[in-house]
């Protein structure tokens, strides 16, 4: 760990502590984001954790830049690991289907793997939270083991629906709402991801572990899910 | 309660305050007033909190009923107001007589007007605040993101006090001459000595493709030549320079995280004024030091006090 911190606006700050994505960040990630919390106070307004960075949002009416460079200074000292038992462990259920998620197929083509075996090799491992970002409550999972690795779509889906569970590169996320998108999809889950009458509004947060568990279409409507086909979406 | 009723409608016209905050690490976006001091001063005018639930109206097309007699406010844009049919002139409060209609029909300097009420207006907060972001279906009347229709009431609660008009010597400038000023960000140092030239000395047009989550700018393409970079988070008026070189200003309702370069940031100062161009108006940025920057922004507040 080499931490910076850069002038990013004229209130924000971005503390760079790593300069390259992995689980091993996490548990600094999550002790540095609870100091500067804390040195912070009242008059911290936004805290963005991404997968190697914290962007410190201040109140400058509060603080001058120099003030907030040195409370990130002073959070930084002595930092030491949070344990990995931190974060929440959640079991997400997927319906792995092609109606869902079309691009099981093109997964299993690409590995020479059977969409059985893709769907065991998808649901066998514990991912990390590293980030939430691009719609509420939307958690960027990884790492995807390099055989299910796939680049994006060339052209984004206009609607995914709620709940799609996707890839993209070696990572893994599901959508909280429609919007569009374009990982590949392979299955969807009933699971709330977002909900703003919940403690917290997002069920995942950073640092927290997911493992993805596959049911069968009985048991996805029976946990609320909604199977509508994708293509009746567009 | 107090009541206005929406007579006319765009898919533009939004209830906004100064937006959400403590959740962006939720993947929330900021939200808010896209010109936050032409809101400030709408509220101003009639003695509400800064930022209090506004009607953000961009480019006209809105009209209200009064169903009561009220005392109103408007400032920001001049998107020729008319109470029946009479123009009225954006930065003062104003009376509206029960029956009276208050139209906002099209820009004639400015892009987006600020109508404010008493006490602000009535609006469920969700996730701390009312500010209306469709694609995250949160805030607004409703709750659910939606924008203002016709037909919907506008209620409030707040008591009527004297008009006021603002000081002509307050008012900001939309005419645009001033350069807007750039915080420099850390990956300045990575675009080529040419785009560093450019960025700061010619003339940046804006797009047609601008919306509340960003106005692209259309000039000289700029070069990054640093590393591809991790997804980061994303400050309020971030100049975020895509691969094909045009630079976007990020503005409120921005992804909260994002992996493009960029050159900085817009000051807030100088992106409420970016927020009030049309496509088509040219600008220019100009660096500007973060402790100067910093000293005027909050000098800029010291006007509000002002009551």
């Amino acid at each position: 760990m080499n931490p910076r911190v850069e002038v990013v606006a004229l209130d924000c700050l971005m503390l760079r502590l790593f300069d390259e994505i992995a689980e091993a960040n996490m548990p600094w990630m999550l002790a540095a984001s609870e100091r500067l919390r804390t040195a912070f106070g009242a008059q911290l307004i936004d805290l963005v954790p991404s997968y190697t960075t914290l962007m410190v949002h201040y109140d400058l009416t509060l603080l001058s830049p120099a003030h907030a460079r040195e409370l990130i200074a002073e959070a930084l000292v002595d930092l030491a690991p949070n344990a990995r038992s931190a974060g929440e462990c959640h079991v997400l259920p997927v319906w792995y289907d092609l109606s869902v998620g079309p691009e099981l197929s093109l997964l299993a083509e690409r590995s020479g793997l059977a969409v059985k075996e893709v769907i065991r090799r998808h649901s066998a491992r514990e991912y990390q939270v590293f980030a939430l970002g691009f719609a509420p409550g939307f958690a960027f999972m990884g790492l995807v083991e390099e055989m299910l690795a796939a680049p994006r779509l060339n052209t984004p889906r206009k609607k995914v629906a709620a709940g799609s569970v996707g890839i993209a590169e070696r990572q893994t996320a599901a959508y909280p709402v429609v919007s569009p998108g374009g990982w590949n999809l392979i299955g969807r889950t009933p699971a709330k991801l977002f909900d703003r009458h919940r403690d917290g509004y997002s069920l995942m947060q950073p640092g927290d572990t997911v493992r993805f568990e596959a049911v069968d279409h009985a048991e996805f409507i029976r946990l609320g899910g909604d199977d509508t086909p994708l293509e009746a979406l567009a | 309660m107090s009541r206005l009723t929406i007579e006319a409608s765009t898919p533009l016209c939004l209830l906004q305050d100064a937006g959400r905050f403590g959740v962006r690490h939720l993947g929330v976006t900021q939200g808010g007033a896209a010109d936050w001091c032409s809101m400030s001063w709408a509220n101003w005018l009639l003695g509400n909190e800064l930022d209090a639930a506004v009607v953000e109206i961009t480019l006209g097309g809105f009209a209200v009923v009064a169903e009561e007699d009220c005392l109103l406010a408007l400032a920001g844009a001049d998107l020729g107001a008319q109470i029946d049919g009479q123009p009225l002139a954006p930065w003062r409060s104003f009376r509206l007589a029960k029956g009276q209609t208050l139209r906002i029909t099209q820009p004639l300097l400015g892009a987006r007007a600020y109508l404010a009420a008493p006490g602000g207006f009535t609006a469920p907060k969700v996730l701390g605040s009312s500010a209306t972001v469709l694609r995250e279906e949160l805030g607004g009347l409703d709750g659910m993101g939606l924008p203002l229709a016709k037909g919907a009431a506008l209620g409030y609660s707040g008591g009527a006090l004297a008009t006021r008009e603002m000081p002509s010597a307050q008012r900001p400038d939309f005419k645009m001459h001033a350069p807007l000023d750039l915080v420099l960000g850390a990956q300045i140092g990575q675009f080529s000595g040419q785009s560093l030239f450019d960025v700061f000395n010619r003339t940046w047009t804006i797009d047609s493709r601008a919306d509340r989550m960003g106005i692209r700018l259309l000039g000289a393409p700029l070069q990054y030549q640093g590393a591809p970079m991790i997804s980061e988070g994303i400050p309020l008026g971030a100049v975020q320079v895509p691969p094909d070189g045009q630079p976007i200003v990020l503005l409120n309702d921005r992804q909260t995280i994002g992996g493009y370069p960029r050159m900085g940031a817009l000051t807030p100062l100088a992106l409420a004024r970016l927020a009030q161009c049309l496509p088509g108006a040219k600008v220019k940025l100009r660096p500007v030091v973060q402790d100067v920057a910093h000293r005027e922004h909050v000098e800029y507040l010291q006007r509000f006090k002002d009551r």
